[in-house]
């Protein structure tokens, strides 16, 4: 047996006193796409932003690819790393926003080549031709040259799909990544996920795309109230619930 | 609503298509135009028959030795007032947004202070240190240095400079930290996210978005600097409106020469004008779809 790629044991998290998460445990295979549903408030971003210590846990341990996050053991002791160190796990882990959060003033080209070279110290030029073998692969080798606000929300998504890639993470973290787009553009970053899927990457998307669940997912997780109330194979989750909260979630989503 | 009701179907016999479209007339605003160029003739007509203004002394003395030295002089204080406090500027701003109680309200306690300070009353005290504190020493804290007398050490010049550059510091802090305010918390957390170090966050992600919000409150700091120049006259310094005033004490020539600088301020307003149009320029990269042409790009088109 393997150790898995994601590992979230006991996982709790308050803001104020607001308690988002409270025990969550879950674990995702390398090669695997992970799809975590829920309700609005449930947890399901702040979950996905612990899992890259974007959030500090309150209790409980990540481990990715059996690193700690954030953390260093010593006996029974965590010391928190420095900010250099948290940088440099970080790297190693792809994370899409729901907003996309692309560096505005930095042409999409750019966009994908920043991190590679100042986070990795790769040499730019060959940083660059792979930026753009990159965004050919989402589909747009013909837009590097082009700033942000002069592409559609779904290219947007897209180029923000291949600047993660570009780090070479072990694992992609999405986060409500179709939910600011409109309709029409919702297939062309879906097609994306599916794309990577199905190339093996280490996923795990919070999303409200069932219809991308059903299709792309090894697993689905049903996050509610800061607790995991069921996981399994879509088949079983989302056809055949076994908790009265996912079928009531479920029927309102499927609508 | 009048084009409407006339556009009946059935007319077409008077030939709607036809109809004319007249604007409508605004005879108050030719007034409104003709009274402001009557008063603006007037005053047009003043600057040139008025034998006070002394144009003839005016362009004797707007290129003089003196005058361009002391011109260069106001040039080089705004300059290094100018840097000097944008660079105390950058750890004040960094100092008020720190998570660090102490970093955050010394830095509070300066800007309050120096915002509250007169200018030309901080002038005066820098220029008088030497009454405070007989000589200064350079060491380790409590412990042996070496010391200088402190008249010695801050000439006029110095005291004057020093005084601009911490003023400037207090505002430039502020105008910084409401541009590194004015960045999308996404940023941040984007940069974060890819694992880019910290300082590289900074002068690659953040400030240059920054920037956008920064550069005008930073180009009004500047032109106001410009003008604040003229207060060091009183601790005796050769700048512009210093020798101004030495040339018509000696002549008697006042307005001739208040014009003299009043112009070239005008002149090094409209040159950081300029300046400060380019540069915001530079940094709308991104921001807008496409960047306006400038003034000679327009000019240039309108005449092909």
């Amino acid at each position: 047996m393997t150790t898995p790629m994601v590992e979230i044991s006991g996982v709790h998290k308050s803001f104020g006193s607001t308690a988002v998460l409270r025990g969550i445990d879950l674990t995702a295979r390398a090669g695997t796409v992970t799809v975590i549903l829920g309700p609005s408030g449930s947890g399901k971003s702040t979950l996905l932003r612990c899992v890259n210590h974007l959030e500090k846990v309150d209790r409980g341990l990540v481990r990715v690819d059996g690193e700690l996050i954030g953390y260093r053991r010593t006996g029974d002791r965590l010391h928190e790393l420095s900010e250099r160190q948290i940088l440099r796990q970080r790297a190693g882990i792809g994370f899409v926003f729901q907003n996309f959060n692309l560096f505005p003033h930095l042409t999409a080209l750019q966009n994908v080549a920043e991190a590679p070279i100042s986070a990795l110290g790769r040499p730019p030029s060959r940083v660059y031709a792979r930026a753009h073998e990159l965004l050919e692969r989402v589909g747009l080798g013909d837009r590097g040259d082009a700033y942000p606000r002069q592409l559609s929300g779904g290219q947007q998504q897209r180029v923000a799909i291949a600047r993660a890639l570009a780090l070479d993470p072990k694992l992609i973290l999405f986060d409500e990544p179709t939910s600011a787009l409109d309709p029409e553009l919702v297939g062309e970053v879906l097609d994306v996920l599916r794309d990577l899927a199905r190339d093996g990457t280490t996923m795990i998307v919070v999303t409200h795309e069932i219809g991308f669940a059903r299709e792309a997912a090894d697993t689905v997780v049903f996050l509610d109230e800061g607790r995991v109330v069921e996981q399994g194979p879509p088949a079983e989750v989302l056809d055949r619930p076994r908790h009265e909260r996912t079928r009531a979630f479920l029927s309102k989503v499927l609508v | 609503m009048s084009l409407l009701s006339t556009h009946r179907p059935g007319n077409a016999a008077t030939g709607d298509d036809a109809l004319v479209v007249v604007p409508a007339r605004h005879p108050w605003r030719w007034v409104a135009t003709g009274l402001v160029l009557i008063v603006l003739a007037q005053f047009v007509h003043g600057l040139v028959t008025n034998p006070g203004w002394d144009w003839p002394a005016f362009a004797g003395y707007f290129l003089e030795k003196s005058i361009v030295e002391a011109l260069l002089l106001t040039i080089g204080l705004t300059a290094a007032g100018a840097v000097l406090g944008f660079l105390g500027g950058i750890p004040l701003a960094a100092m008020r947004l720190s998570r660090n109680p102490v970093l955050a309200a010394v830095s509070w306690t300066y800007i309050w202070v120096f915002r509250s300070v007169p200018l030309l009353v901080q002038l005066l005290f820098w220029a008088n240190l030497g009454y405070l504190y007989e000589s200064l020493q350079f060491g380790i804290p409590f412990g042996p240095g070496i010391s200088f007398p402190t008249t010695g050490l801050i000439s006029s010049f110095g005291a004057a400079l020093i005084g601009l550059a911490l003023h400037e510091a207090a505002y430039a802090g502020e105008i910084i930290r409401a541009g590194l305010l004015s960045v999308d918390h996404g940023q941040h957390e984007a940069a974060a996210a890819l694992g880019i170090p910290r300082t590289r966050q900074f002068w690659r992600i953040v400030l240059p978005q920054a920037m956008r919000a920064i550069l005008p409150n930073a180009a009004n700091l500047l032109v106001n600097l410009l003008k604040s120049t003229s207060i060091v006259y009183v601790l005796a310094i050769g700048e512009l409106f210093y020798q101004v005033q030495v040339v018509y004490g000696r002549t008697g020539r006042v307005v001739p020469l208040l014009m003299v600088a009043t112009v070239w301020y005008v002149i090094l307003t409209a040159a950081l004008s300029v300046l400060q149009y380019y540069t915001e320029r530079h940094f709308a990269r991104g921001a807008v779809r496409a960047l306006p042409p400038t003034p000679f790009q327009r000019l240039r088109r309108a005449l092909r």
